[in-house]
């Protein structure tokens, strides 16, 4: 491959710079002795000290988690469900719709969204609380998944399916020992999907949650609403160092499966 | 002793072991199969033939369960089969992607379909290990898919659903994925196997060849209706129609109109101010009636001097040939234009061949060398 | 039988929990405000039937989208909200595109590194990315500092809780979904094209300008409408990087349900961001639906 020219050094510098300076900035302050977070006055890692100290970010972060852990798990079942349905469903009455309900919310303003969930959640007297944020993920997030996991399911060789239920599986037991390990990986990051997408979300918690379910979210943007604080930057560090690890670790076992994949496979060839 | 033939079809008292009847399947507008009937015995390898969207894909995934006859019936041991789902029949598919299993290795994918039916451990072990004996796949067992070999891969695909002992195994272009060499070896191979367990196998094939080597019977398909079925010597030599000689095989068509000439022997008329061709049939034309001489290349005899004895000849110019190795095919030009094929094995060096380009030449061949088809 | 309750369990939670919410937002978008509790009338009253529903029909009025129309704020809002999205749209474009191209002519063993260091921000929260400009662009923020170190500027400049700063949240938050789609396509483009053109007597300049660009459209029509779309209704980077003169649609929509209490309106002003919305999702669907035609 040819080296890349000046201009390509250039932007693809520039452009992560740009990508990546705020968050080293945010980092790095975080380990910052003063609460002035622009002055830097010597390392040190109070902040993380008083975060652990502060009960009403462990709380949020608490219910933050619950949240996210549940709306994931019950979106990734419907959003797969969905995503069966659209790939494999053939012909049903509104079907149109479906898919619109399923491809509108991935678009749609979160303050609408949350407005409008809120209002049910009125309308039919349901007090704000854990569950009502665990509905209201669940609806955005499914939509995520089953986009995740019908695009799989789109390059999914059908005969395989075919060739259980051939071999004497129910329908359902195909689907539990031939599609579904195989669609896995898919099914996996559209849980991780809607994981982060409830852990992040701030808007839609808002007008969905009550008094005593404020989620993290919540309480960093009231926090910083006042003005920028180091143990909000201490709590970002912390995020930001969660999800680094992750991802790094998720593409460095995919990269290393797909590279013994293929030369497994090479190998198999020159037999 | 003499070896019985294998014939069943032409046992008027043996009970077929698929039998359709008026089976027909629309998808939507369009007629995949039109109002067909079939038998296929016990014991049989069976080829249904016909370019790609003839309906013989259809036909299989009919047997199998994943289609469902708009109307008609489909019989397999004189049971109903329509109503039965896919994993409740005693047929199994071979698939033309061989849909091996990836999560699983090569004994988990062949004792996939065996543990469905709640056999015992012990049971299992021994049937997955005669498999893996009889596909020769022993040494690889433990390992996945993507680990093997195409042809190992076709392999494990047969094992795995011959493993049930399935009373009807099918075949959707089992060889199809497989290099010019390897799927000769395998045609062989799977016949082996046939004969071996003694199973029914139904094949899918555009391929005629495969469908000539392999087959007891071959079933030749275009739009959804079946054109002709026999053996293969049958379709080869004797096809029913036009569409079956030219379809099976290079062949010549020539057209005219017959008269009679004798006993079983009629007299076509093809070309203004040349000698009629003379061919043997057993139908019967009426004088005048339109029709085709089908010859084979190999049947008509090519010479610089016209043959005395033979029924008939004419004469051409070599216009094009072309060279196959073990055969050369001549392309020769009649006087009235028409290119008419004959070919001949090249026993000799080439540098010796008898003609050349633009040479004059005979084309002659007997009465019965042809087949006369109505249209 | 099963087909049908895997259809049915997805569908009803759809249509429960987004399509009903949603008649509900428009329903009370055509009410009227009330001193009560919910703060709308009327309110449907199934007990005395048919009546009951005539009489609630009759009272629903189009008023909340007239006032929309009279009071300035909305429509002002809303054309303000229009403008940022489209000038941050395009500076992202301008940004994202080199990067997008950097990438795609990147050796083959960068490509899935710098794929990653592109949607690792992505996973990262959204609310922290937006703070971690709070503090850069203060008045005593690491840019000013910085200006004033080399001796750009002799006072501190004023970014924060201004437009810019708005337009400097959505470029950097929005920046992966400008750069993914537009990468895709120059990654399937084949070299080989360039070299044509160039054979057949372009300038590099021209090869780009004839070639390549055309060619990438679709993913960077895809890559405008994913960060314009939701840049329409944005409300964190407005409420956090934005000052009190920075209008935006989604803030006032926050505003008048949190802080006025007024429900309908807040409907309408839902109602009318969603009509405006339609437009561009149509066309980013077009534009999907032609992509995978061409795929094919």
């Amino acid at each position: 491959m040819n080296r890349l020219s000046w201009f390509n050094t250039v932007s693809l510098t520039l452009g992560f710079a740009f990508l990546y300076i705020p968050m080293i900035i945010l980092i790095v302050f975080s380990f910052n002795e003063s609460k002035l977070v622009t002055v830097w006055a010597g390392f040190s890692t109070r902040w993380y000290g008083e975060l652990m100290q502060n009960q009403a970010f462990l709380s949020a972060a608490w219910v933050t988690l619950k949240v996210a852990v549940f709306s994931s798990t019950i979106a990734t079942v419907l959003g797969t469900m969905a995503a069966y349905v659209l790939v494999r469903g053939g012909r049903f009455m509104g079907r149109t719709l479906f898919s619109g309900m399923i491809y509108a919310p991935l678009v749609m303003p979160e303050v609408i969204t949350g407005l409008s969930l809120l209002l049910l959640f009125i309308g039919i007297g349901l007090d704000r609380g854990v569950l009502t944020i665990v509905l209201a993920h669940t609806t955005f997030s499914m939509c995520y998944v089953s986009v995740v996991v019908s695009s799989r399911l789109v390059t999914f060789d059908r005969s395989l399916e075919e060739a259980a239920l051939d071999l004497g599986c129910s329908p359902i037991q195909a689907f539990g020992l031939v599609t579904l390990p195989i669609i896995a990986p898919a099914v996996i990051s559209g849980w991780l999907l809607a994981f982060t997408l409830s852990l992040d979300d701030l808007v839609i918690a808002s007008f969905t949650s009550g008094p005593s379910s404020t989620t993290l979210p919540i309480k960093i943007f009231s926090a910083v609403r006042l003005g920028v604080s180091p143990e909000i930057n201490a709590l970002s560090t912390i995020m930001i160092g969660i999800v680094t690890v992750g991802v790094i670790t998720a593409s460095l076992v995919t990269k290393r499966a797909s590279i013994r994949q293929r030369r497994e496979e090479q190998e198999a060839a020159r037999a | 002793m003499p070896e019985t033939v294998f014939a069943p079809w032409s046992d008027p008292d043996a009970r077929p072991l698929i039998r359709f009847q008026n089976v027909t399947k629309r998808f939507g507008d369009f007629t995949a199969i039109h109002d067909l009937t079939l038998d296929i015995f016990e014991r049989e390898f069976f080829a249904l033939l016909g370019p790609s969207g003839c309906g013989k894909t259809t036909l299989m995934r009919m047997l199998a369960g994943f289609e469902t006859p708009t109307s008609g019936r489909i019989e397999l041991a004189g049971k109903d089969i329509v109503p039965v789902p896919p994993n409740k029949r005693a047929v199994n598919m071979m698939f033309q992607s061989y849909a091996l299993f990836p999560h699983l290795s090569v004994w988990d994918n062949i004792a996939f379909g065996l543990r469905r039916d709640n056999m015992a451990k012990d049971a299992i072990d021994r049937r997955v290990d005669e498999m893996l004996k009889l596909t020769r796949l022993g040494r690889f067992a433990r390992r996945k898919p993507h680990q093997i070999s195409g042809g190992q891969r076709q392999r494990v695909a047969l094992a795995r659903s011959l493993a049930k002992a399935p009373k009807l195994l099918l075949l959707d272009e089992p060889l199809g994925a497989l290099d010019a060499k390897l799927r000769q070896d395998t045609q062989f191979e799977l016949m082996d196997i046939q004969e071996k367990t003694g199973t029914t196998f139904v094949i899918v094939t555009h391929d005629q060849e495969e469908a000539m080597t392999v087959a007891s019977r071959i079933a030749v398909m275009d739009q959804g209706e079946v054109i002709q079925i026999a053996t293969p010597d049958k379709i080869y030599e004797e096809p029913e129609s036009v569409y079956v000689a030219d379809f099976i095989g290079d062949v010549n068509l020539i057209e005219g109109r017959a008269s009679a000439h004798g006993e079983g022997r009629f007299r076509i008329d093809w070309a203004e101010g040349q000698q009629p061709l003379i061919a043997a049939s057993r139908l019967e034309f009426a004088a005048g009636q339109q029709c085709h001489l089908a010859i084979r290349p190999e049947k008509i005899a090519i010479s610089a001097e016209r043959p005395s004895d033979a029924d008939n000849a004419v004469q051409g110019r070599v216009h094009d040939i072309a060279y196959l190795g073990n055969l050369s095919t001549y392309h020769v030009e009649l006087p009235t234009g028409a290119i008419v094929k004959a070919q001949t094995a090249n026993t000799r060096r080439i540098s010796r061949r008898d003609f050349t380009w633009e040479d004059p030449v005979w084309l002659s061949w007997t009465a019965t060398a042809g087949v006369l088809l109505a249209n | 039988m099963r087909r049908l309750v895997l259809i049915a369990v997805p569908y009803l939670w759809l249509l429960a929990l987004f399509l009903v919410p949603f008649a509900i937002v428009l329903k009370i978008s055509l009410s009227d405000t009330a001193l009560s509790i919910p703060p709308y009338a009327p309110t449907l009253d199934f007990s005395a039937g048919w009546e009951g529903i005539r009489s609630f029909f009759a009272e629903l009025d189009f008023d909340n989208f007239v006032w929309l129309t009279q009071d300035d704020l909305y429509w002002k809002a809303y054309l303000s909200s229009l403008s940022i999205a489209l000038v941050s749209t395009a500076i992202t474009l301008l940004v994202g595109y080199p990067i997008a191209y950097g990438m795609a002519r990147a050796p083959e063993e960068w490509r899935p590194t710098l794929m990653m260091l592109v949607i690792l921000p992505f996973w990262t929260s959204f609310l922290i990315r937006v703070y971690a400009w709070m503090g850069i662009l203060s008045s005593e923020g690491f840019l000013n500092q910085l200006l004033l170190w080399v001796g750009i500027v002799d006072e501190p400049l004023t970014i924060l809780n201004t437009n810019t700063a708005v337009y400097i949240g959505i470029v950097y938050t929005y920046l992966p979904f400008m750069i993914l789609p537009i990468y895709a396509a120059l990654d399937r483009l084949d070299g080989s094209l360039i070299e044509a053109a160039e054979d057949l007597g372009c300038s590099r300049l021209t090869a780009f300008w004839l070639v390549t660009i055309p060619l990438s459209r679709n993913g960077i029509v895809a890559g405008c409408f994913l960060v314009f779309i939701p840049a329409l209704g944005e409300f964190v980077i407005p409420s956090l990087l934005g000052g009190s003169g920075t209008l935006m649609i989604g803030k006032v929509l926050w505003e008048e349900f949190f802080s006025n209490r007024d429900w309908p309106v807040a409907s309408a002003v839902a109602v009318v961001l969603l009509l405006i919305l339609v437009i561009p999702i149509v066309l980013f669907q077009r534009n999907q639906q032609k992509q995978a035609e061409a795929d094919q």
